[in-house]
């Protein structure tokens, strides 16, 4: 009932508050990860997140230091985008200025940046004002006791980022495609990379309260990649991934405020993860599903095309499955003796077989060769210009 | 493209190429360009003459590539100027279509070969101008220029080499630019797509544009272009096929690299 309740926006004004932001939230992080795995660079945002820390630690410090408590949402999210700003300048300047890989670069920068942040925490422990401040649920995120304004900023942050990639959808879309082109038609690559780079942060960053340093990435990544089992078209997919993010934000706020000892952050991320399986079994093309079905399709289409090759050359046909194939459409009568449609199916097989032989001799392309499956006919890969430049090769062309 | 409109152009070309440098739609002066501390480029002139379609011959890592990617601001320079229709290359931008490689990109991006296409109008409609019917007709036009106007609605991953390079030419016609820069629009291609790109190639200097190719197969510069660039790091040697696509040259150009016998095989003019 509590969970209902949550779900329903009806447990009370804090969980429908948590709630509504962390859908916001998981729309953006959706959204804007999207970009960040079309650009093949998802893990930039995991040093991003881990260097948060130590910025989080440090402008608890200076508030207490200051005469303040130190647990002023705003003060410590300004601190964490500090130090996840240098974080992800040093990947930049370690990727352009030294000969690491990004990859390795994401690597110093993650550990180093959470390693001085934890050292942080622990001298934080020990200060008087530290021990109540709890600065170790921004680690895996904790909803409560989430303000109206923590809330507002959260959902302030959302929306912005998601303004952000309306507005500069085309220039990210094209940038993360061809960054060459994008370059050559006046489009400045650095300034485009650095506004996803400073998306990503302002997500991580709001992101903090809810699902924590750690997960956030998941936030990023999961989404995009749920998505795109259910499209191959970009702008699709960004949107089906802000929905993902959203559905998991959503759902993960509602079940964590039901059950209050349940951290946020792992429950928003294991919903996502539970999407994300169920996309790549159900959807329909790219899912394992799908894909089963298409090979027992496939059985069938095999069988049928060897049998039309069988009926063109005048061989016996045994099989019981081709022989069911071929009757079930009506190409060969019950005696087995081809009908007139048969005939002709037969010797259009036969044609789009010796356009394959011509063309797999010219082209020698590994991208056409690789459908040079028995099945894909040669109208479904090649123009009519160039299947009219195969006819002229082929000694004795087959009339059909 | 017939023989006899190649040397009407090549006749025609010849006085717009001398005088005008200033207006030359792409003129480059002492262009240097270096990866970590190896030039790729040192120090090379070119103008491009109006209306002609130049090839760029040179050996593997000759900087070729990296010329057209210079001259787009693709790569940053060392030192030298560029200019487009005698304008710095910033104003310019407008008139100049640039064709990447095809292995540049990858081609399992989630992308319709239309929305690469309408890609080329990104310079006329911004942010966020709104994609009209005449924008997709557009679109659609330059696919059908390259024969490929029944593969608008397919996913990208679904073509052969060809075809992909066929969809970077379409989209660059979207452009309609004045210049265009296609970087080894050839290579691996079948016999089919090289036909219908130089056809396309033809019909678009018959418009008055002006192409330059970066170009491998040294057996067809004759053949497909009215002018060349030579490079090799520096300048060798540029000017009308006729007269600068020598066996002296080639031999300066690469080197040992290319065999005597092998020069001797494109029947090429001596002097």
């Amino acid at each position: 009932m509590a969970l209902l309740d949550a779900l329903t926006l009806s447990a009370g004004y804090n969980a429908a508050l948590v709630a509504t932001g962390a859908a916001l939230l998981g729309a953006a992080a959706g959204a804007g990860g999207s970009f960040l795995f079309l650009r093949k660079r998802a893990l930039v945002s995991d040093a991003v997140a881990h260097a948060t820390l130590p910025g989080i630690c440090l402008a608890f410090m200076a508030m207490v230091a200051l005469g303040g408590a130190g647990r002023s949402l705003p003060g410590l999210l300004a601190g964490s985008a500090l130090t996840a700003l240098l974080g992800l300048l040093a990947v930049d300047w370690m990727t352009r200025r030294t000969r690491l890989a990004e990859d390795a670069a994401i690597g110093a920068v993650l550990s180093v940046f959470f390693g001085f942040g934890v050292a942080l925490l622990t001298v934080i422990q020990t200060m008087s004002a530290g021990r109540q401040a709890g600065l170790e649920s921004f680690l895996l995120g904790a909803t409560a006791g989430m303000l109206l304004e923590d809330a507002l900023m959260i959902a302030a942050g959302g929306l912005a980022a998601l303004l952000a990639i309306v507005t500069l959808y085309r220039p990210m879309t094209l940038v993360a495609f061809d960054t060459g082109y994008a370059a050559s038609i006046g489009i400045s690559v650095r300034r485009i990379d650095l506004a996803i780079m400073g998306m990503v942060m302002v997500i991580t960053v709001i992101g903090l309260k809810i699902v924590g340093l750690i997960l956030i990435v998941a936030l990023l990544i999961i989404p995009p990649v749920t998505a795109r089992f259910w499209t191959s078209r970009t702008g699709l997919m960004v949107w089906i991934a802000a929905g993902v993010g959203a559905v998991s934000g959503y759902l993960g706020a509602a079940v964590s405020a039901s059950a209050p000892a349940l951290p946020t952050g792992p429950i928003i991320v294991l919903i996502a993860a539970a999407l994300f399986a169920a996309s790549m079994m159900l959807a329909p093309g790219r899912g394992l599903l799908a894909v089963l079905l298409r090979r027992r399709r496939f059985h069938r289409r095999v069988h049928r095309r060897q049998g039309l090759l069988a009926l063109a050359r005048g061989e016996p046909i045994h099989d019981p499955l081709t022989l069911r194939v071929l009757r079930g459409e009506a190409l060969i009568r019950p005696d087995g003796v081809a009908t007139e449609t048969g005939r002709g199916f037969a010797a259009r097989a036969v044609r789009d077989e010796a356009r394959w032989q011509v063309a797999r001799r010219t082209y020698r392309d590994t991208a056409l060769s690789g459908r040079y499956d028995g099945l894909t006919a040669i109208e479904d890969v090649l123009t009519a210009d160039e299947i009219a430049e195969i006819d002229r090769q082929i000694p004795s062309a087959v009339p059909v | 493209m017939t023989v006899a409109a190649v040397e009407l152009v090549a006749e025609a070309g010849q006085p717009i190429a001398a005088p005008d440098l200033a207006a030359a739609p792409l003129a480059i002066r002492g262009l240097t360009v270096s990866y970590g501390e190896k030039p790729a480029l040192f120090s090379v002139d070119a103008t491009v003459a109006a209306g002609a379609m130049t090839a760029i011959v040179g050996p593997n890592g000759a900087g070729k590539s990296t010329l057209l990617k210079a001259a787009l601001g693709i790569v940053p320079a060392v030192s030298g100027q560029v200019s487009v229709f005698g304008r710095p290359l910033a104003q310019s931008r407008g008139r100049i279509a640039y064709v990447p490689q095809r292995a540049s990109v990858d081609w399992d991006f989630p992308t319709r070969v239309i929305d690469v296409v309408e890609m080329g109008l990104y310079r006329e409609l911004g942010l966020l101008g709104r994609r009209r019917s005449r924008h997709r007709a557009r679109a659609l036009a330059s696919l059908d220029r390259v024969g490929m106007a029944d593969f608008a609605a397919r996913q990208i991953g679904r073509l052969s080499g060809g075809q992909q390079q066929r969809v970077f030419l379409a989209r660059a016609l979207a452009q309609n630019a004045d210049l265009y820069l296609l970087d080894e629009p050839f290579a691996g291609v079948d016999a089919a797509t090289e036909r219908a790109i130089v056809e396309v190639l033809g019909t678009l200097q018959a418009e008055g544009r002006t192409m330059v190719c970066v170009h491998h197969d040294l057996a067809t510069v004759t053949r497909y272009f009215d002018h060349v660039l030579m490079i090799n790091v520096r300048h060798i040697a540029q000017g009308p096929v006729g007269t600068a696509f020598t066996a002296q040259a080639l031999q300066a150009t690469y080197g040992g690299r290319l065999a005597m016998a092998h020069i001797a095989q494109l029947q090429l003019p001596q002097g």
